[in-house]
């Protein structure tokens, strides 16, 4: 597609923004925002699932058992929503936003439906994507979160810093989506 | 300053996401199908040229090794693991490319991240039931790394400098990166 980086650029780009947060602040991680943006919104309608507490490491407490993991951090971000990490993934959306509006590789109308893989194989109704895609989105960060990260905190960053955990993660996602991938999308092919 | 770092690196990723065109499920479905490598090749040598710049940057003092961020070995990181691949497969899409996919403008993206929060919200609901299961007691020492990274996570492999094993392992990525065919024809 016109506007995409070759591997060569596109590898180096990514190895030089996974570097430099790291070198500023901190690896990159997604999935936990996710977390995140649903305590925001719970918090809304309940005056007791984020509280501050004096007693806890982060200065704030949840009667959610997740929320109030490791010494309340997740309930911490949740009260402050204006922290780092929430931030950095809102502004991804930008990011790309901009890429887009800047000559990039811009998806056709019915790209943005669904990918053409997709529509080769099932067709071009747009609801059974949807509910895929939807279906997809729900595994996809269940799946994140008992693994305690994703592609990009774990898999990414985790391998960059040879970490062991970055590496089962991997196995396993790969393990599944290969096969998963080569079975679902098997008959019609011919990418671009 | 924080909050800047967070708008400024926020905008870069998923700029640089989508310029890559990960956040294209089309390629992505092509990738794991092991049809069309473009994908593998940019994302194999991103992680080796980031392990490459952080191991140089930890062994001459230019990388503050506190703001590196282990994650614990658990059963539960393969098991998550599987059923984000699952996910991944059938979608096209992981967190942060669905993100940046609806900044593109993809109507599929905000069904994903949409089922993306109730997976999230699911979890976080039921994990006072889950949280002292097996799957995450800790494996291969819990926080660790197999080069020694001068920060409090323990190193597999103790006896050499971290930068000696970081090293040779980002190279053998970059190779597999640049040998690695970019389509698969038929």
């Amino acid at each position: 597609m016109s506007g995409q980086l070759n591997w060569l650029k596109g590898g180096i780009a990514l190895g030089a923004i996974f570097f430099i947060t790291v070198l500023f602040v901190k690896p990159i991680g997604v999935s936990t925002q996710f977390v995140i943006l649903d305590g925001i919104i719970w918090n809304i309608f309940s005056d007791e699932l984020v509280v501050e507490d004096s007693e806890s490491k982060s200065g704030y407490s949840s009667s959610n058992a997740y929320l109030n993991k490791s010494g309340g951090k997740y309930a911490k971000s949740v009260a402050n929503p204006l922290n780092y990490g929430f931030l950095f993934v809102l502004f991804m959306a930008l990011g790309a936003f901009l890429s887009a509006k800047t000559k990039g590789p811009n998806p056709s109308q019915t790209d943005k439906i669904a990918p053409e893989i997709w529509r080769n194989r099932f067709g071009d109704e747009a609801l059974k994507r949807y509910v895929v895609a939807f279906i997809g989105g729900f595994l996809v960060i269940f799946g994140a979160r008992l693994a305690g990260g994703c592609t990009s905190g774990h898999m990414m960053s985790g391998m960059m810093q040879t970490s062991v955990s970055g590496y089962l993660f991997a196995f396993g996602a790969f393990a599944a989506a290969i096969p998963v991938a080569i079975f679902l999308y098997r008959n019609k092919e011919r990418s671009e | 300053m924080n909050i800047f770092l967070a708008i400024l690196f926020g905008t870069l990723f998923g700029f640089i996401l989508h310029r890559v065109g990960v956040a294209n499920p089309h390629l992505l479905i092509n990738m794991l199908r092991l049809k069309d490598f473009h994908l593998m090749k940019a994302i194999l040598l991103g992680i080796a040229f980031a392990s490459f710049l952080l191991f140089i940057g930890l062994a001459i003092g230019i990388v503050d090794s506190a703001h590196l961020s282990v994650k614990t070995s658990y059963w539960g990181v393969i098991t998550g693991g599987v059923i984000l691949g699952i996910g991944w497969a059938i979608s096209g899409y992981c967190p942060g490319t669905g993100v940046a996919a609806i900044g593109a403008g993809r109507k599929d993206a905000l069904f994903f991240v949409f089922g993306g929060l109730i997976g999230a919200f699911v979890y976080t609901v039921i994990f006072s039931q889950i949280k002292d299961a097996s799957i995450f007691e800790k494996i291969l020492g819990g926080k660790t790394t197999l080069a020694q990274t001068g920060s409090s996570f323990d190193a597999l492999i103790s006896n050499i400098p971290g930068a000696l094993v970081a090293i040779p392992i980002a190279i053998i990525f970059g190779v597999v990166a640049w040998k690695l065919p970019d389509k698969i024809e038929g």
